[in-house]
């Protein structure tokens, strides 16, 4: 591990810190529609990773609609996949708080149970609808291929891109948030539901839009994540741990704290996969996120807030 | 004997007799040997769900990690038994012979040294529960002590779970890998693979259950039950009466990780093996539906749930594939949304009254119990 020159060392970094980057980008994107849904609403989403999916689906109907019907648009058919998706999910959640999770705000426990049986009925939908197969799109021209930095470091325009995109919704939601009139709202509703409801917000209202958005937003993370992956039937549930850890490691309000602990945990797991095997280094970047929260349970960051 | 006697012998010792009827009489009498070794592995879950109704259903511990509990248990005996099995008799084709043959695949040349305790039998025995303990302990008290529970804590047992997992399949040469520890024969000389074995493992696990539902019924009506319950209902006014609320989550913790221990044990007995698909995230957390569709509050309706749940699983699975799936999950959102106190609040809702009506001669049925409508948190 140390007969390296200092160029093929630091080259490695960059191309380690690379693919780090590519895997903090789809932690990002699932963990802020997580952390929109766990941190403001307290309700664990189980089947967070199977609207991702659906944001993945929609995005392959969509790019095979273009290539049947729309050829000469076929560049630019992933944003509009991403529209579809954002919509898709988002309406899907929509749903699925009006059905199900409305009636179980009281007890949070009994929430992730019934999202992991919802969680497994979509598995088994997509796998009648889609078959039990990968699937995957083509990507456009201008995405293929790669940069070269240096001779030894080159990145891949697909990730080069994820990225770009993940950095745009993540400052989209925090505007969301922030600076808009809803945004308000639903920070206030976390802060103080009673006393939210006694100065007219209608938190039931805040809560199903909230619930919404942050389906719709794991629907894009769906659709960017075929940019780099393809997508079968379990592929969310592969990222439902990890991206738990992301959101509690990183204090359950904050998405400040949840953009920096997928940095964290991201980078540490793929630098360390250069040096050991794959499974090592995720059980120690697991075992390091479990002891760091057993020591500061409430997470890096810390939103005062009255329970 | 008067009515009331009468009464409370009944609402005590009825379902434990009919239950151990089923198990020691009924079952036996009507399953051929194939059969009764299935129903002996299902009930093996029942040590695990009994821990459950401990932890979950009165103390609002909610654990998606009991698969890790079963699993060290089981790997505990499954180490054993495969010392036993590799003899250098046996394993004299291996480079190195008196190892487990899948080491030798993996180019080990001697015994990891974790390996080597389980030579004893005692040792295995007091392994079982204390392995499983022992982790729980570390995970608990750490949590507990600094006041983490609920939701939280649930990721986190679900995060150690994933961990285990993977460094078993990860670490082949020392435990199996995927394929886990398998051509396990004989313990103590005694071979576990025939059907007269497999009827004797049967009626040992039955016993056993047995006496852990005895116990856990002690435990549940004690005072310490009692606490359990005002710790699930409301922490801070325990916290507040002076107890230290988290030594108690913590015993409870434990107590359901050496039983889910035990289950494991019996299982790799009666099944022969024992590997990391049994004890992943996903059998975690099913271990948690058959306990709430038998009933959270009930430890009979739990070890219920858990053979429902598993002939449930064995029948469909094979029949429709496809359906088992949706079966599952509209069994995790069913039960959680419309019975939350699964089939034995069912029970205690319609059939004790229409029983208690028809042989006691009570008037009016008494109106459904209220005292468990709030549960967890």
């Amino acid at each position: 591990m140390f007969d390296y020159t200092f160029s093929e060392l630091s080259s490695i970094l960059v191309m380690q810190g690379f693919a780090g980057l590519i895997l903090f980008s789809v932690f990002i994107l699932m963990a802020l529609g997580l952390a929109i849904i766990f941190g403001q609403m307290g309700v664990i989403n189980m089947a967070h990773g199977e609207f991702m999916i659906l944001g993945a689906y929609v995005t392959y109907l969509t790019s095979h609609l273009f290539q049947d019907f729309l050829p000469f648009a076929y560049p630019a058919y992933f944003f509009v996949a991403m529209v579809f998706a954002f919509i898709v999910s988002g309406a899907l959640g929509l749903l699925v708080e009006w059905v199900m999770i409305r009636h179980l705000y009281a007890r949070p426990l009994d929430t992730l149970l019934a999202t992991w049986g919802l969680s497994l009925i979509l598995q088994q939908i997509y796998r009648s609808t889609f078959g039990a197969r990968e699937v995957g799109v083509e990507l456009p021209d201008w995405m293929m291929g790669s940069l070269a930095v240096t001779d030894t470091v080159e990145v891949q325009v697909n990730g080069l891109f994820v990225m770009a995109l993940t950095a745009a919704i993540t400052v989209a939601v925090l505007v969301l948030l922030f600076k808009s009139r809803w945004g308000l709202q639903v920070r206030a509703v976390t802060t103080n539901r009673v006393m939210s409801g006694a100065v007219g917000i209608d938190t039931r209202r805040v809560d199903r839009m909230t619930f919404g958005l942050g389906c719709g937003v794991a629907g894009v993370a769906g659709a960017a994540f075929t940019m780099i992956g393809s997508t079968g039937p379990t592929s969310g549930q592969l990222y439902i741990v990890d991206t738990f850890l992301v959101v509690v490691f990183g204090g359950a309000q904050s998405l400040l704290g949840t953009v920096a602990s997928a940095f964290t945990i991201s980078q540490s797991q793929s630098a360390l996969e250069f040096f050991l095997s794959g499974s090592m280094a995720k059980v120690i970047t697991l075992l390091i996120v479990i002891g760091l929260l057993m020591l500061r349970p409430q997470g890096l960051f810390v939103l005062k807030v009255r329970r | 004997m008067t009515n009331a006697k009468l009464r409370s012998l009944a609402s005590n010792w009825l379902g434990f007799v009919l239950l151990s009827a089923l198990l020691i009489l009924v079952f036996p009498a009507v399953l051929d040997d194939f059969r009764l070794n299935l129903v002996g592995k299902y009930l093996s879950f029942g040590f695990v769900v009994l821990g459950l109704v401990l932890c979950w259903g009165y103390t609002g511990i909610l654990s998606l990690g009991q698969g890790i509990f079963f699993g060290l248990g089981g790997y505990c005996i499954a180490m054993f038994l495969k010392l036993e099995a590799s003899t250098p008799e046996n394993t004299a084709i291996q480079s190195t012979p008196g190892i487990p043959d899948f080491m030798d695949w993996n180019q080990l040349t001697e015994l990891p040294f974790f390996w080597e305790p389980f030579h004893s039998f005692a040792f295995t025995v007091i392994a079982i529960m204390a392995v499983p303990a022992a982790v729980a302990f570390i995970l608990a008290y750490a949590m507990f002590k600094r006041r983490v529970g609920g939701v939280y804590f649930a990721i986190i047992t679900q995060a150690v779970t994933a961990v285990l997992t993977i460094l078993i399949i990860g670490q082949q040469g020392y435990t199996g890998g995927i394929n886990g520890i398998t051509d396990l024969r004989t313990l103590l000389g005694w071979d576990i693979r025939t059907d007269e074995a497999h009827n004797i493992l049967y009626f040992i696990c039955v016993a056993l259950l047995l006496v852990c539902i005895l116990l856990g019924r002690f435990v549940l009506k004690s005072k310490l039950g009692r606490i359990l319950v005002a710790i699930r209902d409301k922490e801070e006014r325990v916290r507040f009466s002076g107890y230290d609320v988290a030594n108690f989550k913590v015993f409870v913790f434990c107590v359901a990780a050496a039983l889910a221990g035990v289950g494991g044990a019996m299982f790799t007995l009666q099944v022969g093996f024992m590997s990391p698909t049994i004890i992943g995230i996903v059998p975690s957390i099913e271990m948690v539906i058959f306990c709430a569709l038998g009933g959270r509050l009930s430890l009979i309706g739990a070890v219920l749930g858990a053979l429902i749940v598993n002939a449930a699983k064995t029948t469909f699975s094979e029949m429709f594939p496809e359906l088992w799936l949706f079966a599952m999950g509209g069994l995790f959102i069913g039960v959680t949304l419309f019975f939350p106190r699964g089939l034995a609040g069912l029970v205690d809702d319609y059939v004790v009254p229409f029983l208690s009506k028809v042989f006691l001669g009570d008037k009016k049925t008494p109106p459904p119990e209220p005292a468990v409508t709030k549960l967890a948190e």
